[in-house]
């Protein structure tokens, strides 16, 4: 390839971590310096053509990082089902009352024309990794590499009673119209009623939002339907994650409302009288939440390539890719990782993806040593919040990522987290879809 | 004005050498996609829309004397200590000098949409 040609050609007088060094600045910032090469002018992207399946925080950071690191000189067409971008995180806000949908809905238009992106409206049915081509309900793509973010997907077959979705018993896990169903079904609820919100073993999507969504729907009874209760049954032996700092809202700010019950895993469920029956109870809801168990996103599945437990996809932490298929690149909660599935770790996951990729697509090996940071926050009110925050670095010989030094939780929620955690949430998005 | 030390540890990185004399395997790229994982709360090329710090143009020395003070408490820190204990001393000079060279821009506002109400 011309690119590669021209940058170990120019490099033959450089020891070997010094041409490592100068083709990944060819490749990174050199490309404008040297002035546009042919290919650029050319319709062939000279790297290569990358597919993205999937628009939400891996997928699309993924895509933007791609073009920008690239400069250009990787095409990437991003398949994405949804008119529009949903924020999971601040959803559960919806839930409290403080938020609505359309603070947390945006447009892609602006990320595609920002980066160049080609955008497929449509959904992807099958996968040939022999053809390396993606075949969609309408037509067929090929790709050079591709990367698959499709989330996660629920499975209720473990649901003893209620083996496939309910229309009125929400997940609300996936931000959308379930989110806006749960909100009308709280604010319908009487005075009174029980709200029971089950969390399914993890891993599951977001470790702290069964647990945020619980202070939410308080926060909501507290000021609107001070006689009602949440009940949380959770099937994990301990809450997951900011353990401490909820139990402080639980037992402080919610003490009247909020009852949580570990070890509490569906036995079964009756969608009908809202009733849960546990190892030990039986417990009757007003307002029913279920929270169903997730695997990898349903594209992964047709794949095959959720190889972890027929739930998670393995990768391989350098690049992404999947250990059982070189040039399928697999991001964001759909990976089996001891790394927390939150918005900020799929984009920073796919940042380290985007490098990877367009090194491999340039002949390089790429970043033997990828560090990166998550921050997550969650809000035990309208205005308060807290965190957990890590830098994870590659263990080469676990070779996975592992938590590095530091790494905490707030001592506990406060306003000023709470503005924090709005800035986050702001500069994400920016980051994801400017 | 870039701290004189910066210049000299960014060198030996440069030549694939730590300060501390063994070889340490920051490169270009390891770096940049280190200082991307910050735009999740500094925003896009470290231009903030608000709310915390923009990284973009900031004087070298000076991030790396906060990040130094987060990382051995002498700097008061809500969230940033956590952050700073888990980056390596020449992790932190490095994205100093990255971030003094990205210019400061005005980031492009949020592309709000009605909610249109999909699954």
């Amino acid at each position: 390839m011309k690119t590669r040609d021209f940058a170990v050609h120019a490099s033959q007088a450089l020891s070997s971590t010094h041409r490592r060094q100068f083709c990944r600045q060819v490749v990174y910032g050199g490309l404008a310096f040297y002035g546009l090469p042919a290919f650029a002018r050319a319709n062939k992207p000279p790297l290569g053509q990358v597919v993205v399946v999937g628009a939400g925080f891996a997928g699309l950071t993924a895509a933007k990082y791609i073009r920008q690191w690239s400069r250009g000189n990787v095409g990437v067409t991003v398949i994405e089902p949804n008119m529009q971008f949903i924020s999971c995180p601040q959803s559960n806000l919806v839930l409290g009352g403080s938020k609505t949908m359309d603070a947390l809905s945006f447009s892609y238009q602006l990320a595609q024309t920002q980066h160049g992106l080609k955008w497929v409206h449509d959904q992807v049915v099958a996968i040939s990794p022999t053809r390396k081509q993606v075949q969609l309900a309408r037509g067929t793509l090929h790709y050079d590499k591709l990367i698959l973010a499709p989330g996660v997907d629920f499975n209720y077959r473990p649901l003893v009673g209620m083996t496939q979705p309910v229309a009125h018993i929400t997940h609300a896990w996936k931000a959308g119209a379930q989110t806006l169903q749960l909100r009308q079904q709280l604010t319908a609820m009487a005075d009174g009623g029980v709200f029971v919100i089950t969390i399914p073993k993890a891993p599951y999507r977001c470790p702290p939002g069964p647990y945020e969504r619980a202070c939410q729907v308080a926060h909501y009874f507290k000021q609107h339907k001070p006689r009602s209760k949440v009940i949380v049954l959770d099937a994990n032996p301990d809450i997951v994650s900011k353990k401490g700092l909820f139990m402080q809202s639980f037992r402080g700010l919610y003490a009247d409302i909020i009852d949580y019950r570990p070890n509490s895993e569906i036995v079964e469920i009756d969608p009908n009288t809202h009733t849960v029956k546990t190892d030990f109870e039986t417990v009757h809801a007003d307002l029913l939440n279920v929270i169903p168990p997730q695997l990898a996103g349903k594209i992964a599945q047709q794949a095959q390539l959720n190889n972890v437990d027929q739930r998670w996809c393995e990768v391989d932490f350098l690049t992404y890719a999947s250990t059982i298929a070189p040039d399928i690149h697999i991001i964001g909660d759909s990976i089996s990782a001891g790394l927390p599935k939150s918005a900020h770790m799929a984009t920073s996951q796919a940042k380290i993806c985007a490098a990877a990729m367009v090194d491999l697509l340039a002949g390089q090996a790429p970043n033997p040593l990828p560090v990166f940071a998550n921050t997550c926050y969650s809000f035990v009110d309208d205005q308060q919040a807290m965190h957990v925050a890590n830098v994870y670095r590659f263990d080469a010989t676990k070779k996975t990522m592992i938590g590095a030094e530091g790494g905490g939780v707030s001592t506990q929620a406060s306003l000023l987290e709470g503005q924090y955690a709005q800035a986050w949430a702001n500069n994400i998005w920016a980051d994801t879809l400017t | 004005m870039q701290h004189p030390l910066n210049c000299i540890i960014v060198s030996l990185l440069a030549m694939g050498l730590s300060p501390l004399g063994f070889t340490e395997p920051v490169q270009a790229n390891s770096v940049t996609s280190l200082a991307a994982s910050c735009y999740a709360c500094h925003g896009p090329d470290g231009n903030s829309m608000g709310g915390t710090a923009s990284l973009a143009g900031l004087n070298a020395s000076y991030f790396a004397e906060r990040m130094q003070g987060f990382k051995d408490g002498s700097m008061p820190a809500t969230v940033m200590h956590q952050h700073a204990k888990g980056l390596t001393q020449t992790e932190i000079l490095a994205l100093a000098d990255y971030f003094a060279t990205l210019p400061r821009k005005t980031p492009k506002p949020l592309p709000y949409q009605s909610f249109k109400g999909q699954p």
